[in-house]
């Protein structure tokens, strides 16, 4: 399932975990977004793609307070955003 | 002999210059030494203050009973558990209504039987803040709420317990109420307004919605 997922990202990312959260609301993004990344072990990369204008700012924010890393975002209409957890 | 006085008075003059100068200089020096031992006085106290000794916690008061207030509410209080803060969600009268799961009748007091008949029955029965129009307004938002895939009130308070929110009913409000335990959803806590202080006064944020 990660796989297909991966071929259908509008980006060539190599992450350890995918996350879809497309056709999600704020909050949920996060919520699942902090979900995931407790489960990840340091230094281990996700790749987000959700379709919530408020995404962006709040993936930003949320990247600030949790201290990980963001390492690459693309805007559209699904965005993509990377991070690395510290 | 007129220019060997004029001579006298200027050298005089810069004498007294330099005195007047190193005067002020050393008068200048010792005050400004004292406030700066002032502010490293300060400083130290105020990185020993509680303020700065806060938890990472927030806290919200929930009152009213308006869908659309708790919405905000509890996208807050999930919102700040995700970038993991301790969330405490006090409910109290008018919200309690939100977290109901049942209405009973049997057992009460004719005035708490009257307020269960006349409160919302759960948190997808309450009506809006503006442009309710006697519940018209609540059905409209709900139906456009679910089309625009957003949580509803009843998700959004899932959502808040499985991120770790901790909700507390408030016990008083409860009774003014008449509304019992066995109505409101499982697993909640119950206090009062020590409580609420308690987690306050450890938070950097408190709201009151």
């Amino acid at each position: 399932m990660q796989e297909d997922m991966k071929n259908k990202m509008n980006v060539e990312v190599n992450a350890d975990e995918y996350l879809d959260c497309r056709d999600m609301k704020c909050p949920l993004p996060i919520v699942k977004l902090s979900k995931a990344i407790k489960q990840m072990t340091a230094g281990q990369i996700i790749a987000v793609e959700a379709s919530d204008p408020a995404f962006k700012s709040d993936v930003q924010a949320w990247v600030k307070t949790m201290g990980c890393e963001l390492l690459e975002f693309v805007e559209g209409p699904v965005q993509v955003a990377v991070i690395r957890k510290p | 002999m007129g220019r060997q006085s004029s001579k006298t008075i200027m050298q005089l003059d810069r004498e007294l210059v330099d005195y007047i100068d190193s005067t002020i200089t050393a008068k200048v020096t010792e005050e400004l030494n004292a406030i700066r031992e002032q502010i490293a006085q300060t400083l130290a106290q105020c990185q020993k203050s509680p303020v700065q000794q806060l938890g990472n916690r927030a806290t919200i008061v929930a009152f009213s009973g308006d869908m659309d207030k708790l919405i905000a509410a509890f996208i807050i209080a999930t919102g700040a558990a995700s970038i993991g803060m301790d969330v405490s969600v006090y409910v109290t009268f008018w919200a309690l209504s939100a977290l109901k799961k049942t209405t009973r009748f049997k057992g009460k007091p004719f005035t708490d039987m009257l307020t269960a008949l006349m409160l919302p029955a759960g948190p997808n029965h309450l009506g809006t803040s503006k442009m309710n129009m006697l519940g018209a307004g609540q059905v409209f938002f709900n139906y456009v709420m679910k089309k625009k895939n957003m949580s509803s009130l009843a998700e959004l308070i899932d959502l808040a317990r499985q991120t770790g929110v901790r909700i507390i009913a408030c016990q008083t409000a409860m009774e003014v109420m008449g509304i019992t335990r066995e109505e409101l959803i499982d697993d909640l806590d119950f206090g009062g307004v020590a409580t609420y202080l308690a987690d306050a006064c450890d938070s950097k944020i408190t709201l009151f919605i």
